[in-house]
């Protein structure tokens, strides 16, 4: 049915303003058709303006949008093979769940039996059989965000958007429904576009990612290529932790003034003044700060130029009382050279 | 001297420490006697609901039970229903019909007419005109009601602007026939009750505007959004979404329109006819007559009537509205 050579959504040189403030600022991209593609960004970035977007919700100012090759710039929400799912679910409490799900089959006229049939197909889907009667107030967070998904599924749509769906649930119950929406994308092979401003969540689901920053798309590519080769400050920043090291610091380790990055978990803690293997960076200063987080720690190092690094270390053998006397203690970092990233400073 | 001038500013201070701890003792008291802060909040409002308004309800349901001696013209206290069987002359039926009937008509137009301007102030209105819009609902009922009604009387009048204005289109033709209309129709507007119909739905739009404005505000616009994402054209997201998330409010506003109208003499009595309504009855029974037994009857079932519509509306949601 989808036509692979075609991108399921494609962004041509897309802007949307809102008075003076560029939500939307030139963004061009190619979501590709079956992928679990997220948009990835700090609150204001325009990630969920691009969502409303493809929706249909709002307009872009300029630019063209097109799903599977048809242009839908111009074209209101009910003429678009999308749905959406929403942040807050958006589920319609007048309705029971069966009516919620079967929405959009009763909209496009479907015989009676037939939507209670599919409904309950979703239902089994989403893994809440059986409840059919009961009402949205009478469901929980993690519940209601399964009808959301249901409701939005059952119309085989070619593209399903995700707007923050799993803000609102605790961690557990968030890394569960990580799992399982990764499977159900799996299962129904529609093109998924989820929006969240979590790394971790974006990390764990996604085929590829696009970072947002300031209405402009920072960088696109898959969750190791943007942990392993952050293409800017930001990127490196915001996907995961990241020390960035520039001019006369970076001069003084590396020999070149270019910026660099480097992992928290890539660098090692060793007695101040030991010896440092070969091939590998060092710089000296003392623990300001112990993070005890249970399974790792991280420690805040100030090094002698004043400049601080984070590392983080797994507590294999340590405990807390280890890590946190480590306070205060003089130290020598050392990490291996091809850990570096060189990073080209924009603006 | 000087251990005297010292010790002026110690002892205000000892004074002011002093106050401050009693009321802080008191609200510390306070604080951890909820059940005894709740008997002063509502001793005082609960006395009055017990005494003035209950009261006055308990002896109008007496009053309805009395004789009443016509030969002497005095009440005598000795209980009867005699009062109810005389509503059950035709020309008393007559009025409750026609009561009820005016407060039905009456209800249906001000929701029609309230629901586009309730929408327009609780999605599209900017807070600016929508401050304007609500001063603009309220305004008409700071001033006396009373003085609106009697205006509404020369507006109304055969002399009156509707008429010219009728006249002016060379439409005078269709008000005559309007106004030839049997029941509805009479020799003016002002003396008909498609008159009375526009006077009591102009005072009371404002009563069914707010609740629907106040329902419609608590639609959040994401379901409207889910709506149309799933397939919906606004016509249908309208019918299937807003109207039944909007209906309580319209129900809340009809207990307003409703009771308003049925208990309502005012506007009878000053665009009526001979035909009377509940409330012309009970003015002229307790005013000239001065047969307040038979008064306080009329009274009864109109509270009754009202019951009912409230089980109604309860079932229908609209307390979640107010």
């Amino acid at each position: 049915m989808s036509n692979s050579t075609f991108p399921a959504i494609r962004f041509s040189d897309v802007s949307r303003y809102f008075g003076d403030v560029k939500a939307v600022d030139n963004v061009s991209l190619d979501i590709l058709a079956g992928e679990f593609f997220t948009l990835l960004g700090p609150s204001g970035s325009g990630k969920t303006t691009c969502l409303r977007l493809i929706a249909g919700f709002d307009q872009p100012t300029s630019g063209s949008i097109q799903l599977h090759a048809q242009e839908v710039t111009g074209l209101p929400p009910y003429e678009r093979d999308v749905n959406t799912v929403f942040q807050d679910y958006a589920l319609f409490p007048h309705m029971t769940v069966e009516e919620n799900i079967a929405y959009g089959l009763m909209i496009r006229k479907v015989p009676r039996p037939e939507r209670q049939k599919r409904a309950a197909e979703m239902l089994e889907l989403v893994r809440m059989p059986g409840m059919e009667r009961r009402r949205p107030s009478q469901l929980s967070g993690g519940q209601r965000q399964r009808v959301a998904l249901a409701r939005a599924l059952i119309n085989r749509p070619r593209v399903l958007l995700l707007d923050e769906p799993l803000g609102a649930l605790d961690l557990k119950l968030r890394q569960q429904m990580q799992v399982e929406l990764k499977a159900i994308q799996q299962q129904v092979g529609i093109t998924f576009i989820y929006v969240t401003h979590d790394q971790e969540e974006a990390l764990t689901m996604s085929d590829r990612i696009a970072v947002f920053n300031q209405g402009r798309v920072e960088q696109v590519g898959t969750p190791a290529e943007l942990y392993e080769h952050p293409a800017s400050p930001f990127v490196a920043g915001f996907v995961g932790v990241s020390n960035l090291i520039s001019g006369a610091l970076a001069a003084a380790i590396t020999g070149s003034r270019e910026t660099f990055s480097i992992r928290p978990e890539k660098i090692r803690i060793q007695p101040s003044g030991s010896a440092i293997p070969e091939g590998f960076c060092s710089v000296e200063g003392h623990i300001r700060d112990v993070i005890y987080l249970g399974m790792h720690t991280r420690y805040l190092v100030e090094l002698d130029g004043g400049h601080d690094l984070t590392v983080v270390e797994q507590n294999l053998d340590t405990t807390s009382m280890d890590v946190l006397a480590a306070r205060g203690r003089r130290v020598r970092l050392v990490w291996n050279r091809s850990h570096n990233r060189p990073i080209a400073a924009r603006d | 001297m000087d251990t005297k001038v010292s010790s002026a500013p110690t002892a205000a201070v000892a004074g002011s420490a002093r106050a401050r701890s009693l009321i802080q003792r008191l609200s510390t008291s306070l604080y951890l006697r909820p059940r005894l802060v709740l008997a002063l909040l509502l001793g005082p409002p609960l006395l009055w609901m017990m005494i003035i308004y209950l009261g006055s309800l308990f002896a109008l349901v007496v009053q309805s039970l009395f004789h009443y001696d016509s030969f002497t013209g005095q009440v005598v206290y000795r209980l009867t229903l005699e009062n109810f069987q005389a509503l059950l002359t035709p020309a008393n039926l007559e009025i409750f019909g026609r009561t009820a009937g005016m407060a039905t008509a009456v209800t249906l137009a001000a929701s029609v007419l309230a629901f586009p301007l309730a929408y327009y102030m609780a999605r599209y209105a900017s807070p600016r005109v929508k401050a304007v819009l609500y001063l603009a609902v309220l305004v008409p009922l700071w001033s006396s009601y009373l003085v609106r009604v009697y205006a509404w009387r020369l507006i109304l009048a055969k002399e009156g602007i509707i008429n010219w204005i009728f006249t002016q289109l060379g439409l005078q033709g269709l008000l005559k026939a309007l106004l030839g209309l049997p029941v509805i129709g009479g020799p003016s507007l002002s003396v008909s009750f498609l008159g009375m119909f526009v006077v009591f739905v102009y005072t009371w739009l404002p009563y069914m505007i707010l609740p629907i404005q106040a329902a419609l505000e608590r639609v959040p616009r994401s379901l409207l959004e889910a709506s149309g994402d799933l397939g919906a054209r606004p016509s249908q997201t309208f019918r299937h979404v807003t109207l039944p998330l909007a209906f309580p409010g319209v129900v809340a506003g009809s207990i307003f329109t409703f009771s308003l109208t049925l208990g309502d003499f005012v506007v009878p009595y000053s665009l009526g006819n001979s035909s009377f309504f509940i409330g012309q009855a009970v003015l002229s029974l307790t005013g000239t007559a001065f047969q307040i037994p038979l008064a306080a009857a009329f009274t009864v079932v109109s509270m009754v009537i009202m019951s009912f519509y409230l089980l109604g509306a309860r079932k229908l949601g609209a307390f979640e509205a107010l």
